[in-house]
């Protein structure tokens, strides 16, 4: 009881005399659970490596600068390849998640079955990293840009499949009421009812994902399944750090560009 | 023209909307279905074209029995009857002309529909609509962009557009203010007086339900409790209606006396 009365007088507290106890009981187990942990991660670690990291991370910068810009000439294939990993994969993945989404979201489905079906594989899909994706299809189709296209498509139909069926069932019933109201079939309430309420969601999202993509494939090259990350790791490989500079800037570049284009397509379509 | 028989309607939750509804309303013939809220008004209104489904009794429109409809007979039953809603119900990203043609959407195919290629005569009626209804100017206007008084307007123009000879109109004003609210009721009964439509308006304001309509049912608990014209409105029957308290506290009030100017007058 916050309100107590002592002395013939109301007082208030945030919480009683049990509460408070409850409260600093709680800090002391929670700041000795984490000392405890910070002993463990210490006696895991090799404290010589961390003491001279500076020193280690300030040779690597030495090796890295001055960047090999002459490098940048045998990227433009890698970086190219990349962009087309991220943007098929995205096309091929709208493509799949699109009819998905409906027969995932609560208001479309079919029949429940359809539905249940659907989240499962929007659930599969989504819990499966792209990078695991890619080892997967690399061992199954060999590796090249159609597996990290492949790997790209099969991580992104969950994401979108979850974030169109969500925003499909969060529209306006009434205006779908006014629809099936005049006559019209499934499908045309589909599409004059359903559909203008949920486009700018289904592309604003869509755009978002392509923009994560360029981002996934750029390491996608790392177990072989094409782009700037083969070159990435060659370098890496090969101790070429001035190398490694170029492939970072580049795909620094190539992100804030997408970022770029990805902002003025959200802002140009609600 | 429009005849239930013995309509019910209980939800699956077990609440009972109707009870044992007969009703016949003749073509031609505006009636304002008045009550309280929960008395089942709406889900009257949405029995007869099925957006509910009712659980038991008949519906004829005409020479055909509507409970009893496949999906198909149903979509084209539908087409027969149109429909005003609350809160327009429009389309809001789509344009002003878009949403009226949607009121011909049980006529065209689906392709029709998805690259709305209407029928020119189709387009043609559209506008002459919008002429009517008092919009000729910004058929190219998204219907968001439009304000309360004018998207019902739309939504008049788009329930005309199925060249209905039912009109189910639901709370058409309860959105709007008491200047526009006259003007949308006014367009309404005009309309259905043109055209011959027989006209069924749920509402909640009982002077222009008086007003506008030649015929007040009267609804609570879902059973009709007064059917007769207007100025049968008595206090006693709206406090049949309304049911009792709540009826002799607010005819008592000044505030509310003077919204109900007939009931006033009637005692």
């Amino acid at each position: 009881m916050p309100v107590q009365t002592v002395n013939g007088v109301q007082v208030w507290q945030r919480r009683d005399r049990v509460g408070a106890f409850k409260h600093w009981l709680g800090w002391l187990v929670g700041t000795l659970i984490f000392l405890g942990c910070w002993h463990i991660i210490s006696e895991a670690t090799t404290w010589a490596f961390v003491w001279d990291a500076p020193q280690q991370g300030g040779q690597l910068l030495s090796r890295m600068i001055p960047p090999r810009w002459s490098y940048l000439n045998q990227l433009w294939q890698p970086l190219w390849d990349t962009l087309n990993i991220a943007t098929l994969g995205t096309i091929l993945s709208v493509a799949i998640a699109l009819p998905l989404s409906f027969l995932a979201a609560r208001n479309t489905t079919p029949h429940p079955i359809a539905r249940a079906i659907a989240l499962v594989v929007i659930v599969t899909s989504r819990s499966v990293n792209s990078l695991i994706w890619a080892l997967l299809l690399v061992a199954i189709i060999g590796p090249g840009v159609l597996a990290g296209v492949l790997s790209i498509a099969l991580r992104s139909i969950g994401f979108l499949g979850k974030l169109f069926s969500e925003a499909i069932e969060e529209i306006d019933q009434l205006p779908v009421e006014a629809i099936t109201a005049t006559g019209a079939s499934e499908f045309s309430i589909l599409t004059y009812g359903i559909v203008p309420q949920v486009l700018p969601t289904f592309a604003g999202v869509s755009v978002f994902r392509w923009d994560v993509n360029i981002r996934e494939s750029t390491v996608l090259g790392l177990v072989g399944a094409g782009g700037i990350g083969i070159s990435l790791s060659a370098s890496v490989n090969g101790l070429q750090w001035s190398q490694v500079s170029v492939i970072f800037i580049a795909i620094f570049a190539m992100v804030f560009l997408s970022e770029w284009v990805s902002a003025t397509v959200r802002k140009s379509i609600i | 023209m429009l005849r239930l028989e013995s309509v019910t309607k209980r939800y699956p939750t077990g609440d009972m909307a109707l009870r044992d509804i007969d009703l016949t309303v003749p073509q031609g013939q505006v009636m304002a279905l008045i009550g309280p809220s929960g008395a089942g008004k709406s889900t009257l209104i949405r029995c007869i074209n099925r957006l509910v489904e009712p659980t038991a009794g008949e519906i004829w429109l005409g020479d055909q029995e509507i409970t009893r409809l496949s999906a198909r007979s149903l979509r084209h039953m539908r087409r027969r009857i149109g429909m005003i809603f609350q809160e327009y119900a429009l389309v809001e990203r789509l344009t002003v002309m878009e949403n009226v043609l949607s009121g011909q959407l049980g006529y065209v195919n689906f392709w029709q529909s998805w690259f709305r290629r209407f029928p020119q005569p189709i387009v043609d009626e559209a506008f002459r609509l919008l002429h009517r209804v008092g919009l000729p100017d910004f058929p190219d206007k998204r219907a968001d962009a439009l304000s309360g008084g004018q998207r019902q307007r739309v939504g008049i123009a788009r329930a005309l557009l199925q060249n209905p000879e039912l009109l189910l109109v639901d709370e058409p004003t309860a959105s709007l203010d008491p200047k526009t609210a006259r003007q949308i009721m006014r367009l309404i009964t005009e309309l259905a007086h043109e055209r011959g439509l027989a006209v069924i308006i749920n509402i909640h304001d009982v002077p222009l339900a008086q007003q506008f309509a030649q015929r007040i049912v009267g609804l609570r608990a879902g059973e009709i409790v007064y059917d007769g014209p207007p100025d049968g409105l008595i206090s006693e029957v709206l406090t049949d209606i309304y049911g009792e308290e709540d009826w002799s506290t607010a005819a008592e009030d000044d505030n509310a006396a003077a919204t109900l100017p007939t009931a006033i007058e009637a005692r």
